[in-house]
């Protein structure tokens, strides 16, 4: 997809002055975090489970050569075919060569956040193959020409009028002074004009939550249906997936299950967990007659070893996000890529390169409340201190910050100058600020200090606080 | 295995994942080691709601269904059937006629005595209304149904209609998830093409958060749990 992360900064801007966006957010953020917790609280072993879907992940990762060999050499057993794809470009290509191969003109698509990753559907497009989005929220985003702008519910941002708008605009098979009563009727609506494009269509594709090893299977969880609808009716089934979802065994995968859909929507199970294994069989009265699995590394086997490597354990629930103040302030959009929140601010700088998309990693007030909530248990502000100290190493933070940090370093490796300095600064401020006791505004730092007032100092340093407790301690503690 | 030497994509993935670890490939003792783990496939930690006696197992099941926004009715056996889906669909003002999944339990039901109900045995096209599925077994846990597919159970019956009734025996309520995919394998032998976990009716939340069901399947999920075994 089109990248934006380097204008992340002015992406912000814009997006904390759009009302429309902010009412989204705003209606989004309590509810969230809200439904995960009443799901924790109804599973009294969540923790527990955290731990262990930790542990398999890690399990997978350090044995991931021997479980995708294995899960390749099983998915053929069952009569289907994986296709190795070191990068977004040979997962394009593969996948236009089976959809040519099969004669597809028509695709339809269950949500797959790795075809957006790769920029499938602009590639099918301009080669002759018509995409179909088929989750309702990445169908009005299609109709619209929009980004996803969440990894669970890609159109949150929209309102009731802007689905009203695209669907009028749209469907103009459909009488144009038509009603739409409530939230009922837009979804209808859309099940109605995307039934015949199921049956429809010459190719599905899916992605997978998860690849089993041990029996060659993808699995995938949704809520509406569309995923096991684009996976059944068309001749050929095309799943696009990643190599990092691959785990041992159906009972790790079960696990996985339990706080996955907890961690994103607050589900005890989502509605549809299916496992497909292969093509049709003998005897089968439906599903496809060929299975193909399109497997994509793009830069994930290069974070085996690294740093990075705790972030191949992300099961895409989405909890970081849900719960990151900086993602309820800007939005999805502003991150500009596939992945927003805490997950993809680590992600994307592996994935675009860190020069693309270096500020998202700042992007972040180190509340740790990602790393709290993620099922898998990634140390996500760590991860993303790791970016930033790559992002000062390779000099690409601004020259104001560099020199700003220099002058502190400079003043941090003289104690005794450091102390009188920040002493007198201290004093200086709560001078100035006593009236108030806060600063409206501060020299060299109107950028900062244009959102907020800076407060005053009241009294000493901790330095200066902290030595004179001691003396005290020792002077007392004396018999 | 000769011709995945020379696919240059699946040389270059797996070279750089084990460049990333260190090593070259496992050790003949810890493929051993991981293909044993793989064959015995060890359960981790399952939850106790689910667990208990039979009884406990089918209230739970049956608790679940509705908090996941199904109906569910018990039923003494299978005779009961056809009276049961014809009071439900004409409570719920459905015209009665059904398609039916041919599964040798269904086609053993006595429909012909419920004249006014018109069946179908087979696959459910674009637009019926209403089936009749059967489940390989139910899932205490979280009020899952385990449907796997074959010549007797068609996937698409899952998922077409507005309606779905499916029938389940009360014995082949299960506490966990890993319990009905024990009874897969022992019945099955591994993995069918096709094996779907339903919970509840299909739903969306993506206008506006808020709830609506029957998004791509079924707006209503009907379970009957028959006691005859």
């Amino acid at each position: 997809m089109l990248q934006t992360s380097r204008a992340f900064k002015e992406n912000a801007t814009s997006a904390m002055a759009n009302a429309g966006l902010q009412r989204a957010l705003a209606r989004a953020r309590p509810q969230y975090a809200k439904k995960r917790q009443a799901a924790v609280d109804r599973l009294p072993e969540f923790e527990a489970l955290r731990e262990e879907a930790k542990n398999i992940k890690n399990h997978a990762i350090a044995n991931l050569d021997f479980y995708l060999e294995t899960y390749a050499a099983n998915v053929e057993k069952a009569g289907g075919t994986v296709h190795w794809c070191a990068t977004a470009e040979d997962a394009r290509k593969a996948v236009l060569e089976i959809a040519r191969r099969a004669g597809a003109k028509t695709v339809t698509k269950g949500k797959s956040m790795v075809t957006e990753e790769i920029g499938l559907n602009d590639y099918l497009e301009a080669n002759g193959v018509t995409p179909v989005e088929t989750d309702l929220a990445e169908y009005v985003l299609q109709l619209r020409h929009e980004p996803p702008s969440h990894i669970i519910g890609p159109a949150f941002h929209l309102n009731r009028e802007d689905w009203e708008e695209t669907f009028r605009k749209s469907h103009t098979n459909l009488p144009a002074d038509r009603v739409f009563r409530d939230t009922r009727d837009i979804q209808a609506e859309a099940r109605l004009q995307l039934r015949n494009k199921f049956f429809a269509a010459d190719m599905g594709i899916t992605g997978a939550n998860f690849l089993i090893a041990e029996t060659g299977s993808s699995v995938i969880v949704t809520n509406e249906g569309n995923g096991d609808l684009t996976q059944t009716l068309p001749r050929v089934h095309v799943v696009v997936t990643s190599i990092e979802k691959v785990v041992p065994t159906v009972e790790d995968t079960l696990s996985l299950l339990r706080v996955l859909a907890r961690s994103s929507t607050g589900q005890d199970m989502s509605v549809y967990t299916t496992f497909s294994t292969g093509a049709r069989r003998p005897g089968d009265p439906d599903g496809p007659e060929e299975y193909h699995v399109v497997l994509v590394d793009n830069g994930r086997s290069g974070m085996v070893g690294t740093e990075f490597q705790d972030m191949l354990r992300c099961i895409r629930c989405a909890a970081c996000m849900n719960h990151c103040p900086v993602y309820f302030a800007v939005g999805g959009h502003a991150y500009g890529s596939t992945y927003p929140g805490p997950m993809g601010s680590v992600l994307t700088p592996m994935l675009a390169g860190v020069d693309e998309a270096g500020h998202l990693p700042n992007a972040s007030t180190f509340c740790g409340k990602c790393e709290s909530v993620c099922p898998v248990k990634i140390p996500l502000p760590g991860l993303m201190r790791h970016w930033r100290e790559r992002e000062f190493e390779r000099h690409l933070t601004p020259a104001t910050m560099r020199y700003g940090l220099g002058l502190w370093a400079w003043f941090a490796r003289r104690p005794g100058l450091y102390r009188s300095a920040t002493r007198m600064a201290a004093l200086g401020l709560g001078l100035l600020g006593r009236k108030q006791g806060n600063l409206p505004r501060l020299p060299f730092m109107g950028g900062w200090t244009k959102g907020r007032d800076f407060p005053a100092p009241e009294g000493d340093t901790f330095f200066a606080r902290y030595a004179a407790a001691q003396r005290q301690r020792n002077i007392g503690g004396r018999p | 295995m000769s011709q995945h030497r020379q696919d240059p994509g699946r040389s270059a993935i797996i070279g750089n994942i084990r460049r990333g670890l260190k090593r070259g490939p496992l050790p003949a003792d810890q493929q051993a080691m991981l293909a044993g783990r793989l064959a015995t496939h060890p359960r981790h930690l399952v939850p106790a709601r689910g667990q208990g006696d039979a009884a406990s197992r089918v209230a739970s099941f049956m608790d679940n269904i509705l908090r996941e926004f199904g109906t569910v009715q018990r039923l003494p056996d299978f005779a009961a059937v056809p009276e049961a889906i014809a009071a439900y669909l004409a409570a719920q003002n459905i015209a009665a006629e059904l398609v039916v999944s041919p599964h040798p339990e269904l086609q053993a039901i006595p429909f012909t005595e419920k004249p006014l109900l018109k069946v179908r045995f087979g696959k459910t096209g674009p637009t019926d209304p209403v089936t009749l599925t059967q489940a390989f077994a139910g899932i205490a846990e979280t009020g899952t149904l385990m449907m796997p597919s074959g010549p007797e159970r068609p996937t698409t019956n899952n998922l077409l209609s507005d309606t779905a009734i499916v029938v389940i025996r009360a014995a082949r309520i299960v506490g966990a998830y890993e319990d009905a995919f024990d009874l897969l394998r022992a019945e099955r032998g591994g993995m069918p093409r096709n094996v779907m976990l339903i919970t509840g009716p299909s739903r969306s939340a993506d206008v506006e958060q808020t709830l609506e069901l029957g998004a791509h399947g079924p707006r209503s999920l009907h379970v009957l749990v028959i006691d005859e075994s």
